[in-house]
């Protein structure tokens, strides 16, 4: 299969948006991705996605800041070149503290952001391919996607009707899109 | 059961919007010709900008005599305006950061303002340390790399140090956080702007945002991560800045009640500086409806809280030395209160325990020339109150022949109007080229209803 039939379906409201879903998933049909113009609470649970492991990236870019600086801080005033600071002993771990909190902090947060921009394939001056040019502005768009016979547009804009749905459109996607 | 709080609660948007009138709204000021004020607001600040440029150059070219330091007071003006400038960045990730944990949705209309602030608060703040090494140019000496003298690395224990990361940490953390914040936003913008420059920048940093609701999920848990990181940054990097005194053995710097002191005292400045600009913003860009007087309300109220736990602070600072039965330490309070800087000191204590608590008022507190006039009152306390703790500690020290008041050099006064002048500049630029409201946070918690004939009833809904 070299292209996929996509139907894509628009609402204005979150709430019609979040009933198609559920309604969609009910009746066994493939939800490719959904679009929204902000984060639309319950939609991950509607849509089934799993927790993001960007919190464990986090977890792990943040230990190696805090190792890293709380071994380097040791090894240059105690090992690489000892400096005697107010009589305080060469391995006092309090005062390292402070920069090993900065350290973690600062890779946990740049490690996160770079792992959300490489997981999502978010990169400077990529060109967006947009489900619908409002779907940044008011439109809900829920793009699904024809595997087998059953699934044609006929039943699944009779899935979607009692939900509001204000535009719908079929569409041919190359198998590299995507979504 | 949350669903049914909402309901009761005044509605966080005012003037019944849809979605598209949200985003036409907050980019309708970014499209249109800026309005006279603006560009008397930019004319003022730019000068003032200018002015600050022409005195550090004159300082640095000629060195840091053009102050008015002395033998007794080491620091005076110059590291007033750091710390004076690093905690009004603080507000700024209050509310960002420390409310979205709380689940406090009223921050939405305030929070990419407040976040633009805490940068440009935070690039005020980091000149001073800088001009203050006299030699500028040698600042990465400060940062431990290999080098052939030994190698010698920076000193660790010093909180000087740590302050050097703290900041540069707070000021990276903070800008990575307000541009994921408006990444959604961009968007936004690309897709309502004309082909051409303007549209291949939005289009250049908003990375093909297409509001999936995979990248969305992603999203919201890195927001939530950075949130839970920048929460315990802010109280870490004033906690640092207070180190700088409190491990000095200075009396009136050596104690233990600073970081707390110092954090509360940081988003009560901030918080000041904010209400200052929303204030402003709101009327100039006529966001009235999305930053209301019940928004207003609630950040007088949290003014206010912090205001209290300032006055406790400055309280305790005088019972600890009566208590203490330290001569050093009660001879300092007593010199605070009364000697020759007494002046500031009760500028300090009047404008920051005293004014502030006519906000126990409702009236008061939905009186926006009233706010107003409040938070700038808290402003001028809060520059005194840095400078009450750095001046009146050093200026007559443990030697009485070493005794000496101190008096700024006008190079000291433009430096600090100079930063004033850089602040505003950045922020009413920052006020043309981004949404100054994140669009996509206010739509999220703006409650847009459809038609009541139109809705179905939700299985929550039924139960309740």
């Amino acid at each position: 299969m070299s292209s996929r039939q996509l139907i894509f379906a628009s609402f204005a409201h979150e709430e019609d948006l979040l009933e198609g879903i559920r309604a969609l998933r009910r009746a066994d049909v493939k939800i490719v991705d959904a679009f929204t113009p902000y984060a639309v609470h319950g939609l991950d649970r509607a849509m089934g996605l799993r927790p993001s492991p960007l919190t464990w990236v986090c977890f792990v870019c943040a230990m190696t800041g805090v190792l890293f600086a709380l071994w380097f801080e040791h090894w240059s005033l105690a090992v690489s070149w000892p400096i005697n600071v107010g009589g305080k002993p060469w391995n006092s771990l309090p005062s390292d503290v402070p920069i090993g909190f900065e350290m973690a902090v600062l890779l946990g947060g740049f490690g996160s952001v770079f792992a959300l921009l490489g997981l999502c394939r978010l990169f400077p001056g990529k060109r967006a391919r947009l489900a619908t040019p409002r779907v940044t502005n008011d439109r809900f768009v829920v793009v699904i996607e024809e595997t087998d016979a059953v699934t044609t547009p006929d039943f699944v804009h009779a899935l979607l009707e009692p939900h509001g749905v204000v535009e719908f459109e079929e569409r041919l996607a190359e198998e590299k899109v995507p979504w | 059961m949350s669903h049914v709080d909402q309901e009761l609660r005044p509605p966080l948007v005012l003037g019944d919007k849809s979605l598209g009138d949200i985003t036409d709204d907050i980019a309708a000021p970014m499209a249109a010709t800026p309005s006279t004020l603006w560009w008397v607001g930019f004319g003022i600040a730019f000068s003032a900008l200018v002015l600050g440029v022409v005195a550090v150059s004159y300082q640095i070219a000629v060195g840091i005599g053009t102050w008015g330091l002395n033998r007794t007071v080491g620091w005076a003006f110059d590291i007033t305006n750091f710390v004076f400038w690093v905690g009004i960045g603080h507000a700024g990730t209050l509310i960002s950061a420390v409310l979205f944990l709380f689940r406090q949705k009223w921050r939405t209309a305030v929070n990419r303002s407040a976040e633009a602030m805490t940068i440009f608060a935070v690039m005020c703040a980091g000149i001073f340390p800088l001009i203050h090494m006299g030699r500028p140019w040698l600042f990465f000496w400060t940062l431990p790399y290999p080098n052939y003298r030994g190698p010698l690395w920076v000193n660790f224990k010093s909180p000087l140090l740590w302050d050097v990361f703290a900041i540069s940490t707070y000021l990276l953390i903070s800008a990575v956080f307000w541009y994921v914040g408006l990444i959604p936003d961009l968007a936004t913008m690309r897709d309502r702007t004309q082909p051409g420059l303007k549209r291949s920048i939005f289009s250049f940093l908003s990375l093909g945002w297409n509001g999936s609701a995979r990248t969305w999920h992603h999203y919201e848990t890195v927001y939530m991560l950075l949130a839970g990181l920048a929460t315990p940054l802010v109280f870490s990097v004033h906690t640092i800045v207070s180190m700088d005194f409190a491990t000095a053995v200075i009396p009136g710097w050596h104690t233990t009640i600073f970081p707390p002191y110092f954090v509360a005292g940081a988003i009560f400045s901030g918080l000041a500086m904010v209400l200052t600009l929303m204030l402003i913003a709101r009327k100039t860009m006529r966001l009235e409806d999305y930053i209301t007087v019940s928004h207003v309300d609630r950040m007088c109220k949290l003014m206010l809280a912090m205001g209290c736990i300032v006055g406790l602070a400055y309280c305790t600072e005088f019972f600890i030395a009566a208590y203490s039965g330290n001569a050093y330490e009660q001879f300092l309070f007593r010199n605070r209160a009364l000697g020759p800087f007494s002046w500031a000191f009760l500028t300090m204590f009047s404008c920051n325990v005293i004014i502030p608590q006519v906000l126990w008022f409702r009236a008061v507190r939905r009186n926006l020339f009233a706010v107003f006039a409040v938070a700038i009152v808290v402003n001028i306390g809060m520059w005194f109150e840095r400078f009450v703790i750095i001046v009146t500690s050093l200026h007559r020290d443990f030697l009485p022949s070493s005794w000496s008041y101190y008096i700024p050099t006008s190079i000291e006064v433009a430096t600090l109007i100079g930063s004033f002048g850089l602040f505003f500049t950045c922020f009413l630029l920052f006020c043309r080229v981004a949404p100054a409201i994140a669009m996509a946070e206010v739509k999220g918690v703006a409650q847009v209803k459809k038609p009541e004939s139109l809705r179905i009833p939700q299985p929550e809904e039924a139960v309740a």
